[in-house]
């Protein structure tokens, strides 16, 4: 009875889980229905970014388990936490242009910074860094747009990035931060 | 080309350092394999559902979609409609910057193709549920606000600055 229990429970938690996941292909299959190519060109690209992101996440999964287990939470918050000053976001800043991997593998990176007790401004630069300004997205960009157009938007997005971080730290007030921390750490 | 690259660095470093790690202390590695694991574990059920929604999106606002959104409307109007466009889609960079020099000879303006470029890196309108997973709706929702309409600025900026530098 006791075992019963759990397993109803567990399918909920899966459900819950899964949930965005069945939505996304009821979508699909609603799609499907109406539009037989459409659909087909949706399941192809599933499965071309399925394969792409296979291929990038073990790397990047791993190197998140190694620094989480090896890097204590002292070094950390002494790196990047509350009080670690204009080196902190310096840190954040490059960490987030060397990230690989799509768009979306910073937030598991950031759930360790987060769990590690990083400073959340340090947090937002890490993300905001990650998405505007990757190194070998930059190099695509020079060859493609040419090296002015991504040079100015180099630069406008180092301030951007900044700016994005100092607009957020005042616009979230303390306990909202705390309850984003406390989340994450229960994850 | 250099995707791949990183994509072969990245592996160099996360092996060198697993090794290392392995060599010093066994039972940690494993420690960090497990939660590894467990970290992949917790986002794999919303990594699936954004990974269909990208493609449902991408199969409407395929490259056809855009370079007529962003080759017809030009001005104001075109800038907004641009960056809606780069906000609603997640294409990959070595995808979205050809695509934009490929517009940009086509006719569309700096402004337009900047608005383009800057919202699909800074807003992930299909990456929301995902972001409000490790945040909350709250944090998500002023990022991303945020995010487009500095965007925007940045995009005139960068249309403003290569103007003057010719």
């Amino acid at each position: 009875m006791k075992n019963n229990n759990k397993k109803s429970f567990n399918l909920k938690k899966f459900l819950k889980q899964y949930m965005f996941f069945f939505i996304t292909l009821i979508l699909l299959g609603i799609i499907f229905i109406f539009r037989h190519d459409i659909g087909l060109k949706v399941i192809n690209s599933v499965i071309y970014s399925s394969r792409e992101i296979i291929l990038v996440l073990p790397p990047i999964f791993i190197l998140i388990g190694l620094l989480d287990e090896w890097v204590s939470k002292e070094t950390m918050i002494k790196l990047m936490g509350e009080d670690s000053g204009i080196k902190g976001i310096i840190l954040s800043f490059f960490i987030g242009i060397m990230t690989v991997g799509p768009l979306y593998s910073a937030f598991p990176i950031a759930e360790v910074f987060i769990k590690k007790n990083v400073k959340f401004t340090n947090i937002i630069v890490f993300i905001g860094a990650s998405s505007a300004i990757r190194v070998p997205m930059f190099l695509v960009e020079i060859s493609s747009l040419g090296f002015k157009f991504a040079l100015t938007r180099l630069f406008l997005n180092i301030i951007l990035v900044l700016l994005i971080a100092y607009i957020m730290s005042s616009l979230l007030k303390q306990n909202d931060i705390t309850a984003i921390y406390e989340k994450v750490i229960k994850m | 080309m250099s995707n791949y690259i990183f994509n072969i660095l990245i592996y160099l470093i996360a092996i060198i350092f697993l090794i290392i790690s392995f060599v010093k202390n066994r039972k940690k590695t494993k420690q960090a394999l497990i939660k590894a694991w467990k970290s992949f574990q917790n986002i794999l059920p919303m990594f699936l559902g954004v990974v269909v929604l990208i493609a449902i999106v991408l199969s409407i606002v395929d490259t056809e979609f855009i370079s007529r959104i962003l080759g017809e409307k030009s001005g104001a109007l075109g800038v907004l409609l641009a960056s809606i466009v780069g906000s609603a889609t997640l294409i990959p960079g070595f995808i979205a910057f050809p695509t934009a020099a490929m517009l940009l000879q086509g006719g569309a303006g700096y402004v337009q193709i900047a608005a383009f470029v800057q919202t699909l890196m800074m807003v992930g309108i299909v990456t929301l549920p995902l972001e409000i997973k490790y945040f909350n709706k709250k944090a998500a929702i002023i990022r991303n606000s945020i995010s487009f309409i500095l965007s925007i600025g940045v995009a005139y900026l960068i249309g403003f600055i290569l103007g003057a530098w010719k």
